[in-house]
């Protein structure tokens, strides 16, 4: 695997330090949460993979300046949310590239299901629940659709968001207020 | 060995009370971010009343979501993946490659093609040039045998007999040249 190479790499290169084990044992730790958060956000399984490794490598080689002052999850998250919005502008300044990207359809992503749902209808109106909020997600703007994210994928608390998308905590909750309104009117239709 | 068996009962029922609090602060901030007031009394015993949940389609959406975002997620991160870096790569190369190819052999073409061309100009000039001397040439000569023609017609013309009358003279002066 790419990223497993990647990472390995990294951490094989300054093996001896103990500060390398650390850091190995935080991204076996955090490399999922990270994934799914970007791939979540971008809907891209190779561009939340390559920004996931971007994040690390960051992450990396600023380990050694990173104080411990917030918590590993909330710098890492700090880094992938940056390293988003980056990737974003550069598309948008870059407006003579292809514009086609490799973003799942909302139908499609709508296809992963909980494998809790166990007669047919409950799988049918779980997955059409899945595209209605996916749907409302694909609406919402960048900080609201981050803030809704951190929330209600990886269920951070409100605190936690605003530390990590630096923002204060009454901001965070109006985004989130108003990310929860549009994906209730999504649902909401589906009555 | 009762006393820690009643040591762990109580923790199993701290850890649930704490639980049972947590999901409620949940279902409490999920239902005042959806714009709902929460009223007095419709918390009881550390639970929502489930009939005064009016959001419970909007919380099933949000956690089949959840759910359905982590299967993906975790399908993906175990999904062996092909490096297409290396495969973009190797197309560009060989686009790179026939590109390359393709100016080189034009350029080669072209450049035969402008040599040949150019030799044929410098060897026409040259044809042209030296037809145009053999003119010159034969005009100079043609020229040079009207001159001569028209120098034999007037030294004939000049050279033509003496009249009678004149014939005494004529031997005069030739004696007095011979003298």
């Amino acid at each position: 695997m790419a990223a497993g190479t990647m990472m390995e790499a990294v951490t094989m290169a300054t093996a001896d330090e103990p500060a390398a084990r650390e850091f190995s044992s935080i991204v076996a730790t955090h490399r999922p949460q990270i994934f799914r958060f970007l791939l979540a956000s971008t809907r891209d399984p190779d561009l939340a993979e390559t920004l996931t490794q971007d994040c690390f490598l960051k992450a990396h080689r600023n380990w050694a300046s990173f104080r411990g002052e917030s918590s590993p999850m909330t710098w890492l998250m700090r880094i992938a949310i940056n390293l988003q919005k980056d990737h974003w502008r550069n598309r948008r300044m870059q407006f003579w590239r292809m514009t086609r990207t490799n973003s799942v359809d909302v139908d499609e992503a709508g296809d992963w299901l909980p494998s809790h749902e166990s007669s047919a209808e409950q799988r049918l109106l779980a997955r059409e629940q899945v595209e209605r909020v996916w749907q409302a997600v694909k609406g919402l703007s960048e900080r609201q659709r981050t803030v809704f994210l951190l929330r209600h994928v990886e269920e951070m608390e409100l605190g936690e968001i605003a530390r990590t998308t630096g923002l204060s905590e009454g901001t965070v909750k109006a985004h989130l207020s108003r990310a929860l309104a549009r994906v209730r009117a999504e649902v909401g239709g589906s009555r | 060995m009762s006393s820690q068996n009643e040591f762990e009962d109580r923790r199993a029922e701290r850890e649930n009370a704490a639980r049972n609090a947590d999901q409620v602060a949940d279902k409490v901030e999920l239902r005042r971010q959806a714009g709902h007031e929460i009223q007095a009394g419709q918390i009881q015993d550390g639970q929502i009343q489930d009939g005064q949940i009016q959001d419970v389609q909007l919380e099933q959406a949000l956690r089949n979501f959840r759910l359905s975002v982590h299967a993906w997620s975790e399908a993906e991160l175990s999904r062996p993946r092909t490096a297409t870096m290396t495969v973009r790569h190797r197309s560009w190369r060989l686009a790179t490659g026939v590109a390359l190819g393709c100016v080189l052999v034009a350029g080669g073409v072209s450049g035969t093609v402008y040599q040949r061309h150019q030799k044929q100009a410098e060897q026409a000039r040259i044809a042209a040039q030296r037809e145009a001397d053999h003119q010159r040439q034969l005009a100079l000569q043609k020229a040079r045998e009207d001159e001569d023609q028209l120098l034999a017609k007037v030294n004939s013309d000049v050279s033509r007999e003496v009249p009678d009358a004149m014939e005494p003279l004529a031997q005069l002066m030739g004696d007095e040249g011979n003298q």
